[in-house]
């Protein structure tokens, strides 16, 4: 229920998309994000997008664990 | 797919544990509030990889499992009158009410149909003009805000089939009570896709009033451990503080146009939660210029308040007093194919999530 699964943006007709999850296609109302188009990615919750996810901010979080397991010894605080 | 097998990464997920494990300098407990992280932590077999001093508790997060018997019983009487149609997400049509449930009025012939939004539901109703449709609005922040924008589809629409019989809820109330009831607890993995919606500020009052810590997780493995470390961290620096770990999809003031929608078409009102009762301000209801959708006024239908199996101990276990396998029922008169309590009938509920991932102590 609470589950919202990433999601890209096949087609956008007025304010409803056809997204892909790995190649399933759902319908997401997009009243609630702004600014998508064709080939961003969302976050699908119960029919609609809640959130764009941008791609920096993907790579961001990706970016910070893998510099923490770079980390041989971590400091405790 | 992009954005889930970097956070799956074996390697990755082995330090991280290795760090927990040196980070780890006495007893935690850390609450978990979605069932979707209670689903995950499971399935991913987060707990094995921890030291045996951190203790995850399950909280109040699965929309299903805090849904009353009594908002049921009212489906389940709903569904029994001529010319209705329920629209509902299938998470419900299993849970018990106190004497039904809607899939058994389904099975005795009610017109019980499963939709992934309300939006599908507000299709129903205009391709069946002659019928009442009542779509059951369950979930938190996360959920509220589609049937928000379905209420005002219906209304631009001059939809006058489409009833909302809304059991929404909101998460602070809760997490507050948790606290208040006293269990004890050195923070919270806060839920991640509320807070896309709310922002993390609306946790701010946990490490303000109770000094506990808040991160807001993500979903995947990997952030789920970052997470535990990050709240390790907290409680070892004795610094309550609120973080975000899913920083790709949560801000500190979250979606506006999502809350827009929110506070345009609902209000705040008191709720009944299962397994705690009544908490004030924990709900939401239809405002008054939307109470044309309202099933609660359109149609209202009077039941008789039940109480649940007197066995079944899903409450303590939303109130993270106890776990599964303390439960006399589990596995045995209660599972998923026939669940007496709510918390077995949801993916996310913590019963379900047990019986599926984690063996029998």
């Amino acid at each position: 229920m609470c589950l919202s699964v990433p999601a890209q943006i096949i087609k956008i007709e007025g304010q409803m998309a056809d997204v892909s999850i790995g190649g399933a296609l759902f319908k997401a109302g997009l009243q609630m994000v702004e600014n998508v188009r064709v080939g961003d990615y969302i976050l699908l919750h119960a029919g609609f997008a809640i959130q764009k996810i941008s791609e920096e901010d993907a790579l961001e979080t990706i970016k910070l664990l893998k510099e923490m397991n770079d980390l041989e010894n971590i400091q405790l605080p | 797919m992009k954005y889930i097998e970097e956070y799956r990464d074996r390697d990755l997920i082995m330090k991280l544990a290795d760090h927990i494990r040196q980070s780890a300098v006495g007893r935690y407990s850390f609450m978990e509030v979605c069932g979707g992280h209670t689903s995950a932590i499971h399935r991913f077999g987060i707990p094995s990889l921890l030291p045996p001093g951190i203790d995850l508790i399950s909280g109040p997060g699965c929309p299903v499992c805090v849904t009353s018997a009594d908002f049921i019983d009212r489906a389940v009487s709903y569904s029994k009158k001529e010319n209705v149609i329920i629209a509902t997400f299938g998470d419900l049509i299993r849970v018990p009410g106190s004497s039904s449930s809607l899939e058994k009025e389904r099975s005795k012939g009610a017109d019980i149909r499963i939709v992934f939004s309300g939006l599908e539901a507000l299709n129903i109703a205009r391709s069946n003009p002659e019928k009442i449709i009542i779509f059951p609005g369950i979930g938190f922040e996360t959920t509220a805000p589609g049937t928000a924008v379905t209420i005002k589809q219906a209304k631009e629409a001059g939809l006058n089939n489409f009833l909302v019989l809304s059991a929404h809820k909101v998460m602070p109330p809760v997490m507050d009570a948790i606290v208040r009831e006293g269990i004890r607890l050195n923070g919270f993995i806060c839920p991640g896709h509320v807070a896309t919606i709310t922002g993390s500020g609306v946790f701010g009052f946990l490490p303000e009033k109770y000094d506990l810590g808040c991160v807001i997780a993500g979903f995947e493995p990997s952030d789920l451990l970052q997470s535990i470390l990050m709240l390790l961290r907290q409680v070892n620096r004795k610094s309550p503080v609120v973080e975000i770990q899913y920083t790709r999809a949560v801000t500190l003031t979250g979606n506006a146009i999502a809350q827009r929608h929110l506070s345009d078409v609902f209000e705040f009102t008191d709720a009944e939660w299962r397994g705690f009762g009544t908490i004030p301000d924990s709900g939401l209801r239809l405002k008054k210029e939307f109470e044309n959708f309202d099933a609660a006024k359109r149609l209202p239908v009077t039941i008789s308040h039940h109480n649940d199996n007197p066995s079944c101990i899903c409450g303590d276990i939303l109130r993270g007093l106890k776990k599964p396998y303390d439960c006399s029922l589990f596995r045995k008169a209660c599972t998923p194919e026939n669940p007496v309590g709510a918390c077995m009938v949801s993916a996310e509920g913590t019963c379900n999530s047990f019986f599926k991932y984690v063996p029998d102590e």
